[in-house]
């Protein structure tokens, strides 16, 4: 598996959302990524990259693109 | 008091501030009841010794790790280490701290800022770090050492207090929050523990001191330990955002 596939799955799995709306999507732009929903994502995307991602960045993760760029301090490549 | 039982049989727990005092009681505690522990201190090689006694003796694994916990990265590494290692972690006891004592007017910004990066910031990252693993497991018991000044006041000590009283408050904040997730947040609130960081405060306030605890005598780390040890157990799993006075009827 990919590590965008890793990375989209995360979304997919924890927010239940489909693929080709992944894209837009940000925080709180659909009821099912509240502040639960979000530390369910962080959760998801951690297992799946086998890292810990620190509080600012955690905060900081506002959307599927955010979210990219954020990754790739963790040196995960896309 | 010594109990015939492994309490915490193959249970992975984290313990800051390993190397003396109620960090140490605790320490060896566990480890006789069967615990996995990360032992953690600052000073590098300072548990080594004690990692392999202990294991030996207990017939458990000891595994020393050395940060400052006022390191956020480092508590993050030490935190995604255990994840890596043992994908679990059940207990953690946020015990390391720093005493100054000061009297009103004399509180530096240095020592405010050293006691609450120790005191409060350090156990509040750790538990945010840990309860993602315990999350994730659906389940945990998370110590906070707070201390009798934290509940009561003393004076001459409006920094360390006001610390301790951090450690309750976080701590009963922790407990409703994490309650859904199975993960039980109390304190430990001892009152005069025989430590080293207790006797520096020199004999004669220590006697001055005794004379003011019903049961006329300090208590041990040991005893400390033993309500840690009840808390990290599956003896306590509906008690949660609690403080526990570890402290003889002790009045301050």
């Amino acid at each position: 598996m990919t590590n965008i596939e890793k990375y989209n799955n995360g979304f997919i799995e924890a927010l239940n959302v489909e693929e080709k709306n992944l894209n837009d999507l940000t925080y709180q732009s659909i009821a099912e990524w509240d502040s639960v929903g979000h530390m369910n994502l962080i959760a998801t995307i951690e297992d799946a990259f086998e890292i810990m991602l620190e509080t600012d960045d955690i905060v900081d993760f506002s959307s599927y693109i955010k979210g990219l760029e954020i990754l790739e301090k963790y040196e995960i490549e896309f | 008091m010594k109990l015939n039982s492994r309490l915490l049989q193959d249970k992975v727990v984290l313990i800051t501030g390993s190397n003396r005092g109620i960090g140490k009681a605790i320490f060896e505690k566990f480890a006789s009841n069967g615990a996995i522990i990360f032992a953690a201190a600052r000073q590098v090689g300072i548990l080594d010794d004690e990692a392999l006694l202990f294991s030996r003796k207990y017939s458990t694994t000891i595994i020393p790790v050395y940060f400052d916990v006022t390191d956020t990265n480092a508590i993050k590494n030490t935190i995604l280490r255990i994840k890596k290692e043992y994908n679990r972690l059940d207990c953690l006891i946020n015990n390391a701290g720093v005493m100054e004592d000061a009297l009103i007017g004399m509180a530096t910004e240095a020592v405010l800022h050293k006691t609450f990066a120790v005191n409060v910031f350090a156990p509040i990252n750790l538990i945010q770090y840990a309860s993602k693993i315990m999350k994730r497991q659906n389940g945990g018991s998370i110590i906070n050492i707070s201390s009798i000044v934290g509940t009561n006041g003393n004076s001459g000590q409006i920094i360390y207090s006001a610390s301790k009283g951090a450690v309750i408050s976080l701590t009963k904040t922790a407990a409703k929050e994490l309650a859904p997730n199975n993960i039980r947040v109390n304190a430990i609130a001892p009152g005069m523990i025989d430590t080293a960081m207790f006797r520096s405060i020199g004999e004669p306030r220590i006697s001055e001191r005794i004379s003011k605890i019903g049961m006329g005598r300090l208590g041990s780390p040991e005893e400390v330990a033993d309500a840690a040890l009840f808390l990290a157990s599956d003896l306590s799993l509906y008690i949660t955002g609690q403080i526990i006075g570890v402290d003889g009827a002790a009045i301050i």
